[in-house]
């Protein structure tokens, strides 16, 4: 970046700050085939970042590398003002990120506290201790705005698409993590189960952490998110805000990889790269 | 309250008093979780009751006398211990079919240390104990590392173990048992004494967690069950095993001068042992909601960190070391291990046990008690065909047809549950 932190736009400072995540120069490869080219990418804290691209443009890859489930080959992976090595999903959790996969990975015969804490219990003396993960599944589903689940003993199963996303996104983020990474949250519903699952994404942002939210749908993204990143055949094309650019000025650099329509590549305030 | 033989019964007796009773509330509940397809324990015990009642018309004296009574329960505990491992592996969605031959064989070792080289009872059950768990250790890294169907495995390990099973028994045809401790665990009975005390203890220790639970959630402001509702829940447990200690407690003798027999047998107090044990494993820590999430969802397991080949690892060894436990409830029954120890239907009659208690096949959904009420269905029919005096063929089709009623019972609360969100 040619532009140093913090310099860039110092009327909107508070709004720029630093970002959570900072990627730079990231590179991946998978044999012959050069998934990832020294792409960056920023993330900021309250803020909604949506990632978008065709398929096979590279944004599962990145999203594993976060993630710590396929680590980049190169690059710098800056995590809250520190640089850091992430090579496992295990470090990625310990630094509080998330990431809330398509497939949601819930288990259907299981109830809604226990798919919460799946993997780490809460245990007193070796014995699960129920009501304090109870106690902590309410509070964070109220955090969370939710109010359309009857009872959080209830088996997973019975939950509508919508409310397997939410309890998927709980998950995510009952650990007080910071980073979560929504992979597709809307793919499979339907347009009032989108909307409330919409309205958590941007609620996730509001209370304070950072959201990238993967998506192909571009209403979904100009609905909720602060900023768009275009990834296009392994190459960041464009990173810029919502608020500076049309859809069919994000289709045109998703499609084409050229963003000369909004100026080139920015740095995601405004200004030339 | 008057005393209750069922909860069922009680909350529908009272349900005239009103809505806003919790008994009726309670009810509510339970028969709309029946009707989404979450049967529970239901068909079973509506199994033990009606073969009862059938059996108790046409055989009254011999059917519900106290000694035929104790005998179904020896018959019974080889089969619900071996029922008991197998909800482990049924839990993960996977089968066992060496159980029953891992029981004649763990047995067997047990014959040989004893009554062979003449050494004392305990190296005998830990032997046979430390046989069960190899088995399940070389099955479990089989299908847990290997990724060999169970299936395939424990099909072969089924041929196999027979194979050692007649290798360690030998020429002789058979190993006696003559230990009188070996003996006693499945054929001698408590003190009556004893066995009321072990009633209170069951009673009083389910009471107070029970109580506890429920005024420990009251206190956390969680939603917590009607106090009436788990006192109408203590009431029943207490008359119904009250019933039952009381039929065991009287002579049942046929020559009372000569050998007086009465009392809870032995083995009862192993297998509560065991439920209790068990279902604490399965319902209280980590590792048994691990079990029910590697059923579930064996990849949403693995993404959230636990380590799923280990979880089945742990379940196999579990399995066939109960399996070892059944061994030895075969071996004291019949004072001997033949070829046929374990073989035969042994397994088949676990598997059938688990099942019609409840258990799936399909996986995440089962629990110890299934296997104890399975157990009892299938003990009672073998039990009952056999003092109205049928042939085994009619006892072999009886049973079929029962497990086969089981497993329609499992398959249509399934798509009752699928169609009303439940599992």
């Amino acid at each position: 970046m040619t532009v140093p932190e913090g310099a860039a736009g110092a009327a909107t400072a508070t709004e720029d700050a630093a970002p959570l995540l900072s990627l730079r120069g990231i590179n991946k490869s998978f044999g012959a085939v050069h998934v990832l080219q020294d792409v960056d990418f920023d993330a900021y804290a309250g803020q909604v970042t949506a990632l978008v691209g065709d398929n096979g443009a590279g944004k599962s890859t990145l999203i594993k590398g976060i993630a710590g489930s396929q680590p980049f080959d190169s690059g710098e992976y800056v995590f809250d003002g520190r640089q850091v090595s992430v090579t496992n999903p295990k470090h990625a959790n310990e630094l509080g990120i998330e990431v809330v996969y398509q497939d949601l990975a819930l288990c259907d015969n299981l109830d809604i506290v226990d798919n919460l804490f799946l993997g780490r219990e809460v245990t007193k003396n070796g014995i699960l201790d129920e009501a304090t993960m109870e106690r902590r599944a309410q509070e964070t589903l109220a955090g969370l705005s939710v109010r359309t689940v009857k009872s959080i003993r209830q088996v997973v199963a019975s939950l509508s698409g919508g409310q397997r996303q939410t309890v998927a996104i709980a998950r995510a983020v009952i650990w007080n993590s910071k980073l979560v990474v929504l992979d597709e949250p809307t793919a499979a519903l339907g347009v009032a189960q989108t909307e409330q699952v919409l309205r958590l994404v941007r609620q996730l942002a509001d209370n304070g952490l950072a959201v990238v939210l993967i998506s192909h749908n571009l209403n979904d993204v100009f609905q909720v998110a602060d900023r768009i990143s275009v990834l296009y055949l392994g190459r960041l094309a464009a990173q810029m805000k919502t608020k500076d650019v049309k859809s069919n000025q994000v289709v045109e650099v998703i499609t084409t990889g050229r963003s000369d329509a909004i100026g080139g590549i920015t740095n995601g305030n405004g200004e030339l790269k | 309250m008057t005393a209750p033989t069922k909860v069922e019964t009680t909350e529908k007796h009272v349900e005239e008093t009103g809505p806003s009773n919790p008994l009726v509330a309670a009810f509510g509940n339970w028969w709309a979780r029946v009707r989404g397809g979450d049967a529970g324990s239901l068909p079973a015990l509506l199994g033990i009751v009606a073969l009862v009642i059938v059996f108790a018309a046409l055989r009254p004296n011999t059917f519900t006398n106290a000694f035929n009574f104790a005998n179904l329960i020896h018959q019974a505990a080889a089969v619900i211990v071996i029922a008991m491992g197998l909800v482990f592996v049924l839990l993960l969605g996977e089968i066992d079919l060496s159980a029953g031959y891992t029981a004649g064989t763990a047995a067997a070792v047990m014959g040989v240390v004893v009554t062979r080289w003449g050494w004392s009872w305990p190296v005998g059950l830990l032997a046979c104990l430390v046989t069960g768990a190899v088995v399940g250790l070389v099955i479990g890294l089989l299908v847990a590392k290997l990724g060999i169907p169970s299936f395939v495995v424990t099909l072969a390990a089924f041929l196999a173990l027979q194979g050692v099973l007649l290798q360690l028994i030998g020429e002789g045809g058979t190993i006696a048992i003559r230990d009188d401790t070996l003996r006693a665990i499945n054929n001698n009975d408590m003190p009556v004494w004893l066995g009321w005390a072990l009633f209170a203890l069951v009673v009083g220790g389910y009471a107070a967690i029970v109580l506890r639970r429920g005024a420990k959630r009251r206190s956390s402001g969680l939603t917590y069950e009607a106090i009436q509702v788990t006192l109408a829940k203590i009431a029943a447990l207490a008359v119904l095993l009250g019933l039952m200690t009381y039929w065991l407690s009287i002579e049942r003798s046929r020559n009372p001068a000569i050998t007086s027999i009465k009392g809870v047998p032995i083995v009862v107090a192993v297998l509560l042992v065991l439920l209790v044990g068990l279902t604490f494993v399965l319902t209280k820590t980590s590792f048994g909601r691990h079990v029910y999430a590697t059923g579930g969802n064996a990849e949403a397991a693995r993404r959230a960190g636990i380590n799923v080949g280990l979880v089945k690892l742990a379940c196999f060894v579990i399995a066939s070391t109960l399996a070892a436990v059944g061994g030895i409830m075969l071996a004291s029954r019949d004072n001997s291990i033949s070829p046929s120890t374990g073989g035969a239907s042994t397994l088949l009659y676990a598997v059938g046990a688990a099942v019609i208690g409840g258990t799936s096949l399909f996986g995440g959904k089962g629990r110890i008690v299934d296997a104890i009420l399975g157990g009892l269905v299938i003990a009672i029919i073998i039990n009952g065909m056999g003092l109205l005096n049928q042939p085994s063929s009619v006892v072999y089709m009886v049973t079929g047809l029962v497990l086969l009623v089981a497993a329609s019972v499992d398959a249509i609360s399934r798509r009752r549950a699928r169609s009303t969100g439940r599992v």
